[in-house]
């Protein structure tokens, strides 16, 4: 039995910040150091999460907490873990929290160093998509057609040109003990998915889709439903990574209507039909892949 | 015990007595060889040390960052390109005062590409909050190994440590070595004790961010960490002489400087070459002298005043150029002067640049033109042109 | 156990610390002025189902007596915890 609202460690871990009203990014963070709990040492790179939860005097995080470098999350989580295991202390978990830019951009070397070397730590990608603390510039993680500053949508150019990068099947290829996919809008298969990664030894990654309703152009009420939305409508997929097999969580029976999900945003309301059925071509091919390549228990629930 | 040993090899026996406990390091030419030797010394268990083979020398420093910041005595080593590409992570390491030992082969930085020593490297990155140090030899390169934590990890201090070694020069020439025993080793160094980790009986937030309000607070305090590492480096060479029976003497070391009418200033292991040739003009009757300058941060400007005081003239050797100006210790050095109400002229050297051969006849001639008392800057091999 | 407000706000060069290290959650200001709407909760309706609490970005809704409490001084007011209950025991009123 996994952990429930109910069951839920009550302390609150990372409180106080100066987030954006209705950040996905920081329930993401919320949630997952409730589920670790307080032998946790988290590691939150230059960002949202470090920039609004870190500024002297107002601090945060109730657990250890530091900043690292933009692209040293991982090289810094093996550090602290490699420094407390000099000292005989194993009874803690090493998180990382770091953006998408943070991830599959700047710290993604790193990332891939630690997965090599197999260290023990978790590192939770909260995605929104863009860089948001700097005023929303395309990542790597940008979905296709998003407008963002440095991808404006104007009269030659409609928003960003290129696929987000398949960050899970990266990790996954370096044979990780664990990876997963998740989304604030299924935070029971997320907590889920973070108690599973801290009972394994080795690096796990959770890659976490996080709304930013400045970023996308939302209301702040927003979040968590079209969180929800991007699963239903199949532009996210939840899934995990383990002992070398992809396993899907979740299939929605039909797919609701992408246009519906991208239209809600002001970063895609540019989009003419012609994107659309783009977006909806990629996807059912990525869904071709994914029902070929990845197992899917239909009784299990998430 | 003696031993044969190059000084990367007695840097890392050094390391070894420190009993560091975690190690992070990325290869580079000319430093490989001093995680080549941790590698096996922690492999045959002589070092009880975690070994992580970082795929990039800006994860070296975040790594060792990590470690210092739970409180664990944390090495890495680099050089050249190395040092530069982890210069985020060097002022990372300072300004959150995390006492992290790092030697520095030092090495000609591209372009052109060039393997061999020069110190354009560690003397780019003077202003990044670390201390610096030089080495002359191997035996100094292992006793700074040991003595680099005492200073670097003593609370006043806090502050990261770069013992630099000559690339090629002294990192793989081997001289006789004398290596402690551990338990001398011991006897200098501490456990690492700091207030400065994360810390489960009672948490912590490290590394955070500082508005305009705070800020230049918390910068102050750095400078004055780095200042006091001048009390703490003479307190550290006492208890030394006293367990090793070696003696060390500061940021500075004075060859013949007392009566000396001419002095070469210079870091490093070129400072074999410039004694041979003080001993010999000496014959002549020529009152020469050097002041090596062991540490260039924090800078001995009291130290270089007090040298120069009664001097004629002096000039300054240095591997190095700041682009545009002139070589950076020389700068440094007329700061301390200017001070120091001292008007003495100062010439300025610049040689060795990508490993070039520096003879005993340039420094012959450095000491006669200094006579001319006349001041200059000049490449050295260039055909004697001034800039 | 949770970040909370401090009275003490260190000021002057001996009150900081002496490295970037601090005391864990050391809060020294509310998010409450960001709020222009604040969660009401009808404790008629509200059956302790802890979707809120879950779904709050900033941990402000807290399990009490069976069912939910806000901590207004840093609630922001974004509204996901009245979308989320879908028996509709939290209303946002515009803040006066």
């Amino acid at each position: 039995m996994s952990i429930t609202a109910k069951t839920l460690d009550e302390n609150e871990y990372f409180y106080g910040h100066k987030a954006c009203a209705g950040c996905g990014g920081s329930l993401a963070v919320r949630i997952a150091l409730k589920v670790l709990g307080e032998r946790t040492v988290a590691v939150l790179p230059a960002g949202c999460m470090s920039a609004v939860g870190f500024n002297f005097p107002q601090l945060c995080f109730s657990n250890n907490a530091i900043i690292s470098t933009f692209a040293g999350t991982a090289s810094m989580l093996t550090g602290i873990e490699a420094g407390l295991r000099a000292q005989g202390i194993t009874d803690f978990q090493a998180v990382g929290f770091a953006g998408d830019g943070g991830t599959a951009d700047i710290g993604l070397q790193a990332l891939s160093g630690a997965i090599d070397r197999n260290d023990d730590i978790l590192y939770i990608c909260y995605d929104n998509e863009a860089y948001m603390n700097t005023g929303i510039q395309k990542s790597s993680l940008t979905p296709f057609g998003a407008r963002t500053t440095t991808t404006p949508a104007g009269k030659n150019i409609r928003g960003n040109l290129r696929p987000k990068k398949n960050m899970f099947e990266i990790v996954a290829a370096h044979d990780i003990p664990y990876a997963a996919t998740a989304n604030v809008g299924f935070l029971q298969d997320f907590m889920r998915k973070v108690e599973k990664a801290s009972k394994i030894k080795g690096t796990k990654f959770i890659h976490i889709i996080a709304p930013c309703p400045t970023g996308w152009g939302i209301p702040s009420d927003e979040t968590v439903e079209i969180a929800k939305e991007i699963v239903n409508c199949g532009l996210w997929v939840l899934a995990e990574y383990e002992n070398g097999e992809y396993k899907l969580n979740y299939r929605p029976k039909n797919f609701s209507n992408p246009a519906d999900y991208l239209k809600k945003q002001s970063r895609f309301r540019h989009l003419t039909d012609e994107d659309i059925q783009t977006i909806i071509t990629s996807r059912d091919i990525k869904w071709g892949y994914i029902d070929k390549n990845y197992k899917f228990n239909q009784e299990e629930k998430l | 015990m003696r031993k044969f040993l190059s000084g990367n090899e007695a840097f890392a026996e050094g390391i070894r007595l420190a009993r560091v406990q975690v190690i992070s390091a990325y290869p580079i030419t000319p430093q490989t060889i001093v995680v080549e030797r941790l590698s096996e010394m922690v492999e045959d268990k002589s070092l009880n040390s975690q070994f992580i083979h970082v795929e990039s020398e800006h994860s070296a420093l975040s790594c060792a960052i990590g470690a210092s910041a739970v409180g664990a005595r944390a090495f890495t080593a680099t050089s050249s390109q190395g040092l530069l590409y982890m210069a985020e992570c060097l002022v990372y390491a300072s300004g959150g005062r995390f006492p992290i030992v790092m030697m520095n082969a030092n090495r000609s930085t591209a372009l052109p590409w060039n393997i061999y020593g020069d110190q354009r490297d560690s003397l780019s990155l003077l202003d990044c909050g670390w201390i610096q140090a030089y080495a002359e030899n191997a035996q100094e390169a292992l006793d700074l190994a040991l003595m680099s934590y005492y200073i670097s990890e003593h609370k006043d201090v806090s502050t990261p440590f770069m013992a630099n070694l000559d690339g090629f020069v002294l990192t793989h020439t081997y001289e006789v070595v004398d290596v402690p025993t551990a338990e001398q080793a011991d006897e200098l160094l501490p456990k690492f004790e700091t207030e400065n980790k994360l810390d489960f009986s009672n948490p912590k937030n490290l590394a955070f961010s500082a508005g305009p309000e705070y800020n230049a607070l918390f910068k102050y305090k750095e400078h004055l960490g780095m200042l006091a590492a001048v009390d703490v480096i003479k307190e550290a060479e006492l208890k030394f002489k006293k367990i090793f029976g070696r003696e060390y003497t500061g940021l500075v070391e004075n060859y013949k400087t007392d009566d000396a009418e001419y002095i070469l200033i210079t870091l490093g292991s070129i400072a074999g070459l410039v004694r041979e040739t003080v001993d010999k003009l000496r014959e002549n009757g020529d009152k020469v002298g050097l002041l090596r300058l062991r540490y260039i941060r924090p800078f001995p400007n009291d130290e270089i005043a007090k040298a120069l005081n009664n001097a004629k003239a002096a000039a300054v050797l240095e591997k190095d150029i700041s682009f545009g100006n002139e070589g950076t210790v020389y700068t440094n050095v007329n700061s301390a002067l200017k001070k120091a109400g001292l008007t003495l002229p100062v010439s300025d050297y610049i040689g060795g640049l990508g490993g070039q051969d520096i003879a005993q006849t340039e420094i012959e001639r450095i000491f006669s033109e200094m006579k001319v008392e006349t001041q200059k800057t000049e490449f050295i091999g260039t055909g004697g042109e001034g800039i | 156990m949770k970040p909370y407000l401090r009275e003490k706000v260190p000021k002057t060069l001996s009150e900081i610390p002496e490295y970037t290290v601090f005391e864990a959650g050391y809060l020294v200001s509310k998010n409450a002025g960001w709020r222009n709407v604040r969660p009401t909760v009808d404790k008629a309706k509200c059956v302790g189902c802890l979707k809120c609490y879950l779904c709050c970005p900033d941990g402000v809704i807290a399990k009490q007596d069976g069912k939910i409490a806000i901590d207004y001084d840093f609630c922001k007011g974004c509204g996901i915890c009245a979308k989320t209950c879908k028996l509709g025991a939290i209303e946002m009123e515009a803040e006066i």
